[in-house]
């Protein structure tokens, strides 16, 4: 009941949106909602079923939607030809020094053991720099107002989806080997310096997805406005309507998005569902609530933490390749850690941890917020400000701040829930 | 001649700011370690409570110097360091009566404070951010050197110039006394003794008759002294931006755990090991390596092992490292 109720809460405050507003900024609401419901998702299968404490989502999210560029973009004839080889080459070298160093740490012993794996390591780097450095040069000096890097594969883009899921899942496993089991203040840390590392790079491997000059105009899973505008029957249906071919097109496309989205979501919702009350969720949960109790009944609790971690991560990695392709654009400066890794965390706790249900409504709810503080953050600053005079510095001052009264706000909200409703709007079952 | 220059060139480059931001991450890391042995959480909300002290700081300088006071050759953020701390102090006792002590009274875990932390995180920074804005901002004045490059070739006749601007020795000589003054805290003083005993055995030290609520308050301060301190040199050395005081949760972090949490010294030790490594692994040797080796052997590239936009992936890979042969830490963890 409770449910219903809220859900019906959200969807009026999405509908109240559009009638007040515009039912453009209401679908876009609804779609980066569903975005961020498949998140809150993630997050909630690692920390609701395992009390796993992951705060690198942003570095998934992002991982995501270097997918999206490395699957959909047409690939750059001449910089492949100028040095594309080459510098997958050098990855290769990069990957096979590092398993060289593995074997060499795991086969010797005593002294010689560290200078031997010191020794692999410091030559495979050089290697690897000398054979990697002169192709990234060659590569980023084709075109570089255009292209500058090596493009991608040009397939349809929503393979890009289960293949951000994919990439984020190997960040995942290499992250939870070396960080799980141990205590649960690392993972938090390791996981805060992936998500940084996964920034760094996109934002300077410019040969690979542009950098920060930013890969812009990816292909998209539904029809274009121009076409749609340019489309006499469509032209027809949306006079039918009674709306112009402009509005009616953008609304369209919207709700297109919001379809694709609305699918994933459900699929993985009735996944997680399964997955929660199946006896290995019930075994995840055991594991959760006391982690001796569950060894002693020879559960390997290491091995579970590292899949449904690596579960979580990929759902997160997902959402973010979906994010991306509803931008159209692929912009590492973007990424900050406060919107896509704490955000999701208010979401998740805000929602209900261990409810699968509540981790969708909060990625609503919270999400609607976020969008919805800024005008109301206005609103009250310029109550407040009323009584000054225009344009002195105080009044300026306190206007310009209103962008940053989100953070306090959700600060506020995180707090508040944690104190009064600790188990959520729609508690575990 | 070539290993004297080779000498000046690597302290220039290398040594001299690596022992400034070392400092800087000891103090930072100290607060954590702090928070971690006696409150037994990590504290996500530390780079903004840096952040926190630190505009209290800016905006008492910005005061002074309007009014014309200053310190001379020093820069006058100097003296708006306590009242930057003051303020710190204010800002946390009342977090802490708001906020955590809830929590401390229902034995919460761990991992929910951590939780808790980042909702004052998210707090801190929006109002860091609503009070000084995003943006950088510049508070350092006085004598910017006390050796510009210039100056000190003159003087040696040397090809290679070594400047040591008066942030750095601020810096170290700050870090020397603050560090000395919190051990004898700790070791001598009736009080730091009982915050040890608690750090070591919680029940004991309440069964000893400890007051857990004056270990706290005390814990805390300390913490907004340090805080404060690390937040200010660090924006005289570099500039202040609150989002780079959030960033620095990450090489902070690193430092206290590869030193061993709740382990003041490994804090200390952690600071200076990810710092070193954050800037030799991100500077340019051609020009050091050029002195020092014949000059058949003279490098081509610049002998730069990472750009320097991947510092956060050094402090990274260190505690990844520690985390795979030594969870513990380099010093033992857990016990002040």
């Amino acid at each position: 009941m409770r449910t219903y109720l809220l859900f019906g809460l959200v969807a009026c405050l999405i509908l109240g949106t559009g009638i007040l507003q515009s039912w453009n900024s209401a679908l876009l609401i609804l779609n980066m909602g569903l975005v961020s419901a498949v998140m809150a998702l993630g997050v909630n299968l690692q920390w609701g079923l395992a009390g796993l404490f992951n705060v690198g989502v942003m570095g998934f999210v992002a991982l995501g939607g270097l997918a999206v560029v490395l699957i959909s973009m047409p690939p750059v004839g001449a910089a492949w030809s100028a040095g594309g080889g080459q510098i997958l080459l050098g990855l290769v070298l990069g990957a096979a020094t590092i398993v060289g160093a593995v074997l060499v740490w795991a086969k010797t012993q005593g002294r010689i053991r560290g200078w031997a794996t010191g020794g692999v390591l410091l030559i495979g780097l050089v290697v690897y720099r000398m054979v990697l450095d002169p192709a990234v040069d060659r590569v980023e000096d084709v075109d570089p107002a255009l292209a500058g890097y090596l493009g991608g594969l040009g397939l349809p883009v929503l393979i890009a989806w289960p293949v951000g899921g994919l990439l984020a899942a190997g960040a995942a496993y290499v992250i939870g080997k070396t960080a799980l089991g141990l205590r649960s203040d690392y993972l938090a840390i390791a996981t805060l310096g992936i998500a940084e590392i996964v920034i760094a790079i996109l934002k300077n491997e410019d040969w690979m997805a542009r950098g920060v000059k930013n890969v812009i105009g990816l292909p998209r899973p539904v029809p274009y406005e121009v076409d749609l505008q340019n489309d006499p029957a469509f032209v027809e249906r949306a006079a039918g309507f009674g709306l112009d071919a402009t509005t009616a097109s953008t609304l369209y496309v919207k709700l297109e998005y919001g379809l694709l989205f609305a699918m994933v979501l459900i699929l993985l919702l009735v996944l997680s569902q399964l997955a929660l009350n199946s006896p290995w969720g019930r075994m995840m949960r055991a594991i959760r609530d006391n982690e001796t109790a569950a060894r002693a009944m020879g559960k390997d609790v290491k091995a579970r933490h590292l899949q449904v971690f690596i579960l979580g991560s990929a759902i997160c990695g997902i959402a973010g390749a979906m994010m991306t392709t509803l931008d159209g654009q692929l912009t590492p400066g973007s990424y900050q850690p406060l919107r896509y890794t704490f955000l999701i965390w208010v979401m998740v706790i805000v929602g209900g941890s261990g409810n699968n249900l509540g981790a969708v409504l909060g990625g609503f709810l919270i999400w609607f917020l976020w969008v919805q503080v800024e005008p109301m953050g206005q609103l009250l600053m310029t109550g407040i400000t009323a009584g000054l005079a225009d344009g002195s510095w105080l009044k300026d001052h306190l206007l310009d701040s209103v962008q940053h009264m989100r953070l306090l706000t959700m600060g506020l909200i995180l707090l508040l829930v944690l104190r009064l409703n600790p188990r959520g709007l729609l508690p575990e079952r | 001649m070539d290993f004297l220059n080779g000498i000046v060139a690597l302290a220039n480059f290398v040594l001299i700011p690596a022992v400034a931001y070392g400092s800087q991450l000891a103090l930072g890391a100290l607060g954590v370690t702090l928070i971690y042995g006696i409150l037994r959480f990590s504290n996500f909300a530390h780079g903004d409570t840096m952040a926190m002290g630190t505009m209290f700081a800016v905006l008492v300088t910005w005061g002074l110097q309007a009014m014309g006071v200053g310190l001379g050759p020093f820069p006058t953020a100097l003296l708006a360091i306590p009242f930057g701390i003051a303020g710190a102090a204010a800002l946390v006792l009342l977090t802490d009566k708001y906020v955590y002590s809830f929590y401390r009274a229902q034995k919460a875990k761990p991992v929910i404070l951590v939780i808790v932390s980042m909702g004052v995180m998210f707090i801190y920074n929006g109002l860091t951010r609503i009070v000084i804005g995003p943006d950088d901002q510049r508070f350092a004045d006085g004598e910017r050197f006390v050796i510009s490059a210039r100056e000190f070739r003159e003087i040696t006749g040397l090809a290679e110039g070594l400047a040591l601007r008066t942030s750095q020795v601020i810096t170290v000589i700050t870090a020397v006394v603050v560090v000395a003054a919190l051990f004898w805290f700790l070791n001598k003083t009736r009080t730091g003794k009982s915050m040890r005993a608690f750090s070591d055995n919680e029940d004991l030290a309440l069964l000893s008759g400890i007051n857990p609520e004056r270990v706290v308050l005390v814990t805390w301060l300390i913490v907004a002294t340090l805080a404060t301190v690390a937040g200010v040199l660090y924006g005289l050395d570099k500039s202040f931006k609150p989002f780079t005081y959030f960033q620095l949760l990450l090489p902070i972090f690193a430092a206290a755990i590869v030193g061993g949490l709740g382990n003041p010294l490994g804090a200390i030790a952690g600071g200076f090991v990810i710092a070193f490594s954050e800037v030799g692994i991100t500077y340019a040797w051609k020009k050091v390596l050029t002195y020092f080796m014949p000059p058949a052997l003279e490098p081509e590239g610049l002998v730069q092992i990472l750009s320097t936009e991947y510092k956060f992936a050094v402090s990274f890979v260190i505690l990844v490292i520690v985390l795979l042969f030594r969870p513990t830490g380099l010093f033992r963890g857990k016990a002040l």
